[in-house]
Order: C-alpha cells, then structure tokens, then sequence
C-alpha cells in the first residue's frame, strides 16, 4: 500500500472511528449512569436524520437543519426516557433488551408511517461538498473532514463537562454510585432525563452527520448500534474516554481490515479484537472507576 | 429441502412416465387434499383466492410495497376478477424471515385456502416457502425472487417466476460492457448468495480483465475505504450490484469521492430503479444500467400502468410494481384459459404455461422450466420534464433472453 493510500484509509479509519465514538459515547453514558441497556439508541439516530432531512427539505439549509433537530431529538429523548424507560431501571437487564428492542420495532414502523417505506433524501451541502487537497496527491471529502472535527469538538466538550461542570460531577458520582448519589439529596430522576436527552442528542447528531452521505432508512441505525456496543465493551463500560480511544480504534482497525483481509476475516476482525482485548483486560480498556 | 426435493421428484416422474403407482398416489393425495372441495372439480369456482407474502415492514419493505401497490393495479385493471371470478387477497407479511414465511404460507395453504401465492421478494425466503406452498399442489407465483436453483434441477411443475432469473439482469451488463470493448473491470457486491450470483452472471458475458472482485459486507453503510482502492486500480469501468439501502450508500458515496466523472460506473436496475432514485438525488443522474422493463417502454399496456399508477401513488412505478402488475395479469389469464377451473392443477398449469397475456414488457412467454424468456434493456438515469429523476432506454442488450439454467430443469412441455 503506497503512502498516499495508507494515507487515506487512516483517515477513513479516523472518521469512521469518530462516527462511531458519537453513537457510543451515549450508549456508554446511559448504561455507567443508569444502568440501562438501550438497544433503541439506533432508533435515536435514525429519527435524528430523519428530523434532519425533514427539516433541510423545508428550511433549504443544512446548518438550519442540524441546529433545529438537536433540541428535537433531545426532546425525544426525555419523552422515550420518561414515558418508556422510567420503568426499568429496576428491572434487569434481560427485561431492558426485550423493552428497548420493542422501541426498535415501535420506531421503525412509526417512521415507515410518516415517511413511507421508501428511503428519504439527504443532500450534501453545496458548500461542504468539494474536495480539498492536503498535500501532494492526497485530496479528500471536506464533508468528512467536518466530520471528524465535529467529533473531535464534542469528545472534548464532553471532556470539559464531565470533568468541570456540576452536571458533569453529578454523572460522575452518578455512575460510581447511584444510591449514595441519591442519598445525598440529588434529583437523581431529573439526573436520568437530563442523561438521556445528552445520549439522545449524541445519537441524533450522529444521524444527522450521516445523513448526507447516507441512505436515510428505516432501520439505519441497526448496523451501527452493533459496533457501538463493541466499542463501549472495549472502552469499558460508563467511561467516555474509553469510548473515545475504542472507537478511534475500532474504526481504524475495521476500516485496514475490510481493505487488507479478505471478506469472511474482515467482517470478524473487529470482534477477535475483542475478544483480545477482553483477555488482556476484562473490563476494558478504560473501566469506569466503581465502589 | 430434502422433503420437498423427494416429492418434486416424484410428481416430476409422475407427469413424465405417468407411472401406475404414481398416479395411484397422486390421484389418491389428490382425493384427500380436495376432498372438501371435491365438488368444485369440474366446474369453475366462485371465489379465487390469492395469497401475498412479501416483506412489509421493517427495512425491507419498500419493495414488498411496490410489487403489492403494482399487483393491486393489476388486479383492479382485471376488474377485481380474476378470469372473471371474484377474487379475494389475503397479505402477509415476512418480516425478511424466512421461518416466519413459512408460517405465513402454511396458515394462508391450511387455514385461508388460497388457490395461489405470489410476491416473495427475496430468494432465501423463497427457498423457505416454496415446499410448504407445492408440496400441498397450489401454485406459486414468484413476483420478484429467481434463485437459479429453482430454475436449474430443482424447477417445479406449479412454481412460475414471472420476474427473472437472478443472474440474468447482470448478465445484460457483461454483455453491454463487452460490447461497449471495454477491457478492464473493477467488480463489488455484497458478501452474500445473490451478489456472488450477479457478478457470477456479469462474468458469463464479459471477456475483458477483472482487475478485483471485491465482496463487502451485507448491510454496510460505508464504502469509503473500498473507494479508496477501487480508485487506487484505475480500472476502465466499474460493475457494482448494490440493491436497496446499500445502493443508494454506494452511488451516493461514488459521487461524493468525485469518482464518477472518474471511473464509469455500471450497474443494474436493482440499484437504480425508481424506488431509490428519489433518495440518491443528483448522484445517480447519467449512470447506466440494464433491466427487462423500463418505465418508458412503448407499449400500450405499459403506458396504461405507468400512467394509472402514478394517479393511484403519486409517485412513478419500479420495476417491482410492473412485476407485481404482470403477476396479477399472469393469474388472469390462466384462470380464464383454464375457464375457471382453479381446482384443476393440469387445466391451470396449461394456462400458466400459455401466458395469454399482454405483459408491460411487450414480448412475453415462459421457458421449460416456467421462467420468463425475455429482453434485456439498457436504460440511463435522466431527469424527466418535471424533474423527476427516472430512467431512459438506451438500447437492447438482449433479444428473447433464456436464463443460463434452463437446460437443468427436467420439466419438458
């Protein structure tokens, strides 16, 4: 592979990664915080570029679009949280599958409803839709570049809320120990909503990136939701920097190993790695801190 | 598949040598299976029964709903009869499972009776349900899926596709490509039986190099690494089969790497037919691609469909909706050839076998093996005079095509 190409793939691999962090950092947040295994986090992501997409044909702009869908797929999101989700956070974990997988299913017909069972339209937007060239022989997608800054922006915004907001220490407490949280007088119910309207929102953004260069489908976010759960095994659950450097890993390693191994491998590589990574270190790469 | 395997054989032979002893049991399961309706041999029905399984809901219902949208036109264009018999349609929905298929068929053949089923969207569905539906000697209609089994050694006296044969549309590609000399070939599919089919097809007609035949994940959203390669092989052109979803990631992704004032890309109407073109927008305008029906075939029958389903829908038809269209004018026909006489399996069998149709394709009949014989056209994605992305014809790639499998099929008639 001759460096221009190799090149290219990382930054695939880079931009794929980042995808991927968007969609897990959620997940990862729901289930350190609440303890809840949200199989619907996919349907999030679809009904963010379905807003989007909805939204861009009405408004005629993108930036329009993204900017008005956010605050809906929060909403979303509490609604989901306070009418569904509410009940089963004291449920196990077997029950919370079969709940939010049933979510899949609600949302799925929901949008095949509104939308009709044909896949909707996305534009990419004229002004991100050329290439730019980064150096000698090497072009690439600006959309994709926007991408990875989108995410790269938000991984560190997280950072900054997680670790120097009060919000940010609530979830933080919220994740080590959820009764002691409680105990001391914190709204943890209001806590829940708050944390899964943020998940939300990570997922809706994911979607709504995606959207142009996706199909937008019923039932779009059921690949992705699969690899973000590898991703949050592999970080560890609960831990937004172990989502973070797993996804980058993922999306790497998963980008090479399409291009370099032959198909029936490929599809594999990702899961023997770990596999790997779960012998070496079982509760990730990065466990959130517990008591 | 064995048990079904084992009494296709039997009632294959039957009809060959019409053996004593085969006749005997198939005269006496005959008997038993009719005996409720017993009456009825002989004299014409007062209701047919038509039973649709396809894929309604969930990821894949988009062509499941066209080919039903399409069959209902046609059923309405018949007057809601079929032969003049009232007709009544019972759906149900797969779900994309074959295991639930199959229990759609044996609740539609035991409980509701159906005289025929038809849709089936997708092959490995179509292998699950053709047993329980032949085995109890009701005929099946296929509206979309031609596994080359059922066309080859495993074809069935009461099974009739009235689509194509899987690999035939991508053999209408290698064989434009090679007429077109182009000499270098870049090929992708999906890693699954039906984009190993296609581009097994494309390769039966193209002579030219295949510089890298690439097989990716079902289902996956992003082919940017892939693209990467595929422009790093500088091949003439590029053969993809990408149906649905994946279709519309691929030639939306092409676009968007500004391969394809690059690299030629080809493909089939399985990617680029009207019900993902809306979602593709500008990306797939100019590309080229081959199928056995285009929106803009000249024929009467065909204009009157385009036109009365865009009335009904809205919206223009995919080549689903005109299979769907030609499978209910299919049932049509053989019922009134077979005057009526639905419980009668030779009787109706003959009329399948005529075709007495006029099918939106113009030419139309069916092979020994009960597939169609067909051309194959190449058409281009324009923008019509309201500025709806469609498709165009180019030219013919194929006159009267029979499918590569025919030869296989015992049945002789």
């Amino acid at each position: 592979m001759d460096p221009i190409l190799f090149f290219t793939q990382a930054l695939n691999g880079l931009q794929f990664g980042v995808m991927l962090f968007l969609m897990a950092t959620g997940l990862t947040l729901i289930f350190g915080v609440m303890n809840l295994i949200n199989l619907a986090h996919g349907s999030l992501y679809m009904m963010g570029a379905y807003f989007a997409a909805t939204l861009q044909q009405k408004t005629g702009s993108f930036i329009w679009a993204i900017i008005l869908s956010i605050p809906l797929t929060v909403l979303l999101g509490m609604l989901v949280e306070t009418l569904a989700l509410r009940r089963l956070y004291n449920r196990d974990h077997l029950d919370q599958v079969l709940a939010t997988y049933g979510l899949i299913l609600f949302f799925n017909e929901l949008v095949r409803m509104v939308w009709g069972p044909q896949s909707y339209f996305m534009a990419l937007p004229q002004f991100l839709s050329h290439h730019v060239q980064i150096f000698s022989g090497l072009t690439y997608p600006v959309y994709r570049l926007v991408i990875i800054g989108v995410g790269l922006g938000v991984g560190a915004g997280l950072y900054g809320l997680i670790h120097h907001t009060r919000l940010g220490m609530l979830i933080r407490a919220g994740a080590s120990n959820r009764e002691m949280v409680n105990a001391l007088g914190v709204n943890i119910r209001f806590l829940y909503t708050v944390v899964f309207g943020l998940g939300a929102a990570l997922a809706g953004l994911a979607g709504m990136l995606a959207g142009p260069i996706l199909s937008v489908e019923v039932g779009m976010g059921e690949p992705i939701l699969i690899l973000a759960f590898v991703v949050i095994v592999i970080g560890g659950i609960g831990s937004i920097q172990g989502a973070f450097f797993a996804a980058v890993l993922v999306g790497v390693a998963d980008t090479f190993g399409r291009v370099l191994l032959p198909p029936g491998m490929a599809s594999m590589g990702i899961y023997v790695l770990m596999a790997a990574v779960l012998c070496w270190r079982p509760e990730g790469l990065f466990p959130a801190q517990r008591t | 598949m064995t048990h079904w395997k084992k009494n296709k054989h039997t009632e294959v032979k039957g009809m060959k040598r019409k053996g004593l002893l085969g006749k005997f049991f198939g005269g006496l399961l005959l008997a038993l299976m009719f005996s409720v309706n017993s009456a009825a041999v002989g004299h014409a029905a007062d209701k047919v029964k038509v039973g649709f399984i396809a894929t309604l809901s969930g990821p894949g219902a988009s062509l499941g709903t066209d080919i039903l949208d399409g069959f209902r036109l046609g059923l309405s264009h018949c007057g809601d009869k079929l032969g003049g018999i009232p007709v009544e349609l019972v759906t149900g929905d797969d779900q994309m499972r074959p295991e639930v298929a199959v229990q759609v068929a044996s609740r539609m053949v035991e409980r509701d009776k159906v005289d025929f089923v038809t849709g089936i969207v997708f092959s490995n569905v179509m292998m699950a349900v053709a047993s329980p539906i032949l085995d109890q000697g009701r005929f099946l209609i296929s509206a979309n899926a031609g596994p080359s089994l059922l066309a080859g050694d495993q074809c069935h006296p009461n099974l009739f596709t009235i689509s194509w044969q899987n690999d035939q549309t991508h053999e209408a590609m290698g064989k434009y490509l090679q007429d077109q000399g182009i000499r270098r070939v870049y090929l992708m599919a999906p890693d699954y039986q039906a984009g190993k089919d296609g581009l097994t097809g494309f390769k039966r007609y193209f002579d030219g190099e295949v510089v890298a035949e690439v097989y990716t994940r079902v289902n996956q959203p992003d082919y940017a690494a892939e693209l990467a390669q595929l422009r790093a092989a500088k091949p003439d052109a590029v053969f993809v089969f990408y149906p649905g979803g994946m279709g519309i990631n691929f030639v939306k992704q092409y676009a968007q790497a500004g391969l394809k004032d690059e690299i030629p890309l080809y493909t089939t109407a399985f990617t680029l037919d009207q019900s993902v073109l809306r979602a593709m927008g500008d990306a797939a305008l100019g590309l080229v691609n081959a199928s056995f029906w285009s929106p803009d075939l000249d024929n009467p029958v065909n204009k009157k469909f385009v036109a009365d389903f865009k009335d009904t829908h809205n919206r223009l038809p995919s080549l689903f909706a005109a299979q769907g269209y030609d499978a209910a004018l299919l049932m049509d026909s053989a019922v009134r050839s077979a005057k009526g006489q639905i419980r009668d399996e030779d009787k109706l069998r003959e009329g399948f076998r005529k075709a007495d149709f006029q099918s939106v394709r113009g030419n139309f009949r069916f092979n020994n093996n009960h597939f169609p014989v067909q051309n194959f056209y190449i058409r281009q994605v324009i923008k019509n005079e309201e500025g709806i992305l469609t498709n165009k014809m180019l030219g013919v790639a194929f006159e009267e095509h029979m499918d590569a499998y025919h030869k296989q099929c015992p049945m002789k008639w």
